[in-house]
């Protein structure tokens, strides 16, 4: 979707508010400069094909009843990880995109793009949604946790510290979408939520069972495979109390 | 995605006529929404958020001792509502065996009733023939690859299925549709909700344009003791039903004083079973009366060629899901013996 980016929108991460130099993540300015080169020369390429492949691609049966009248860039204000942001952003555009492209935060990662992978999981006000299919706008004003969030000041967070000790990953793109998926799983369990490993679901689940872990990480796909430590990592978690 | 306007809905009426302009389309969790415009299968002008309308966001019960569920209420909610889990545990059963976690937490109760066919046909634009799509165009799944599609009700024009899981334990449970519209509101039953596809496959529903979900109500519980759903699918979680059963029974001992019996999976539309209820209604429930109820109803099936086991499937299912919603008095009849 970022290819389809009009040409006029703001691509890098200015319209961020600025953040404070004591601000953690105003720190490593020379990987954020790298990534923009990145980016930049990425959008660069992107807009010489995307006209040709637009035009490709546009399937005859299915145009749209009539032209969509212009949609401005507008400031969508969004509360990412604790830190204030006003992103200038078309409507059209997803949360996940406005994480990545415009927040500058591209520890949620872009797998499947369709609601299908888990890759783009994040917490909006405490539960995790696929950020792929839902659009930034929608979310004005709200709290939104990524992974980049899920850390204290000086200490990864118990889900995160399972991961490791339990090698609950091996090429590591799913883990950003598994780390927060995990938190928001154990709080749900914690509040007493039923799932479909749940035998009787007119009361509350007895324990977090290895079917209950399985079944309510289901919408993280994981192509290496790495399910068991997953598994085993999310129980760590739990039995830890986080 | 194309570019389109946007417009944040603060009632229900503005809501409404918000929804008369050409192209406009209201958007809840979005989930299936935002999925057919990035596949360039949909093309909303406007969308029409109403997910700040707070009215449409409750679970009440109503004076009769039923219970209406907002139509902008999470997925996820539904399921874990306290009186939804105590008196509809069928309807929590069917919304946990749906999507995953995180898109249960994004879709509505209205949105999923609105939901198109996962018909790879239809999502796949670069086949020009799907008549729900494209009006007029064929069916390429009908001679394709048809192992997901319909064995019930379907027509020369399509063999798309109903995706939603939460649908099928709505029709079991005959619950109503509330809708609002620019000529006011009005009740749709269930069963008359969801069509079948006829010779106009394009239209899924019986909602008329501009017309909005305001919540789904259910009738005062019947089925809280013995109610089970059971959703065959290719991998154990996070897939769409092969086959999906959601059976309620009463009972007095094993005497089937009541029973109710919706397929999904099946059909363009969740398939209330109304010959196998008739024929089971009054009897002594064992395995054998489910078999000879269960073969009743499927004898109106007619099979595509990639998906003739599903006839034989959609049996066993409902054998097993009425067994195991039974609980004590269906553990003589060992669903888990020719039927598991």
């Amino acid at each position: 979707m970022s290819n389809e980016r009009p040409f006029d929108a703001p691509c890098d991460h200015d319209d961020a508010s600025q953040p404070s130099p004591s601000d953690p993540a105003s720190r490593a300015p020379a990987d954020v400069k790298r990534r923009r080169f990145l980016q930049s020369a990425a959008a660069a390429a992107a807009l010489g094909a995307a006209p040709h492949l637009h035009a490709q691609n546009a399937p005859p049966t299915t145009a749209a009843p009539e032209a969509p009248p212009p949609a401005p860039a507008r400031p969508v204000r969004l509360e990412i990880n604790g830190r204030e942001y006003v992103l200038h952003i078309e409507p059209r555009v997803t949360l996940l995109d406005a994480l990545r492209d415009y927040a500058g935060l591209t520890g949620t990662k872009k797998g499947c793009d369709r609601g299908q992978c888990g890759a783009c999981t994040v917490l909006v006000e405490g539960r995790r949604i696929n950020s792929c299919l839902t659009l930034a706008v929608m979310h004005e004003g709200e709290r939104i946790t990524t992974v980049e969030g899920l850390a204290g000041a000086t200490d990864l967070s118990p889900v995160q510290r399972a991961f490791i000790e339990r090698d609950a990953f091996q090429c590591g793109f799913c883990t950003p979408g598994q780390l927060c998926s995990a938190t928001a799983c154990l709080s749900e369990f914690a509040a007493g939520t039923a799932s479909a490993a749940t035998a009787d679901v007119r009361t509350r689940p007895a324990q977090l069972s290895d079917a209950e872990i399985r079944e309510r990480m289901s919408g993280n796909i994981c192509r290496c495979g790495a399910y068991v430590n997953i598994v085993a990592a999310v129980r760590d978690a739990h039995a830890a109390g986080a | 995605m194309d570019a389109i306007s946007y417009q944040r809905a603060a009632d229900i009426n503005g809501a409404i006529a918000a929804a008369q302009r050409p192209g406009a389309v209201f958007i809840g969790g979005g989930t299936n929404l935002l999925d057919l415009m990035k596949g360039g299968i949909t093309h909303p002008v406007t969308l029409i958020d109403i997910t700040r309308i707070a009215a449409l966001d409750r679970i009440e019960t109503l004076p009769d001792g039923g219970l209406r569920i907002g139509a902008l209420v999470r997925n996820s909610d539904a399921a874990n509502h306290a009186l939804v889990r105590t008196r509809y545990p069928l309807l929590s059963q069917a919304l946990l065996a749906g999507a995953s976690p995180q898109l249960r937490n994004m879709a509505t109760v209205g949105g999923n009733l609105m939901q198109r066919t996962r018909c790879q046909y239809f999502y796949d634009t670069a086949f020009a023939q799907c008549n729900k799509r494209s009006p007029g165009s064929g069916c390429a799944a009908i001679g394709g690859f048809n192992r997901m599609h319909a064995i019930l009700g379907a027509s020369a024009q399509c063999v798309a299925v109903n995706p939603s899981d939460m649908s099928v334990a709505l029709a079991a449970l005959d619950a109503t549709v509330q809708v609002s519209g620019p000529r006011g509101a009005r009740a749709i039953a269930f069963t008359a909700f969801h069509r079948l596809p006829g010779d106009q496959p394009h239209f899924d529903t019986t909602l008329q344009s501009g017309q909005l979900i305001t919540s789904v109500d259910l009738p005062p519980p019947m089925f809280s003791d013995h109610a089970h759903y059971l959703k065959v699918r290719d991998r154990a979680s996070y897939a769409f039903a092969l086959v999906s059963v959601a059976s309620a029974l009463q009972l007095d001992g094993r005497h089937i004083r009541t029973v109710r019996i919706a397929l999904g999976g099946v059909a363009h539309r969740p398939w209330r079973a109304s010959v196998a209820e008739q024929l089971l209604a009054g009897r002594t429930l064992s395995a054998a009366t489910l078999r000879e109820a269960a073969a009743a109803e499927l004898a109106q099936a007619r099979p595509l060629n990639g998906n003739a086991f599903k006839v034989g499937l959609a049996q066993r299912a409902i054998v097993r899901a009425t067994m195991l919603a039974a609980g004590p008095y269906g553990a003589a009849g060992s669903p888990t013996g020719d039927f598991a």
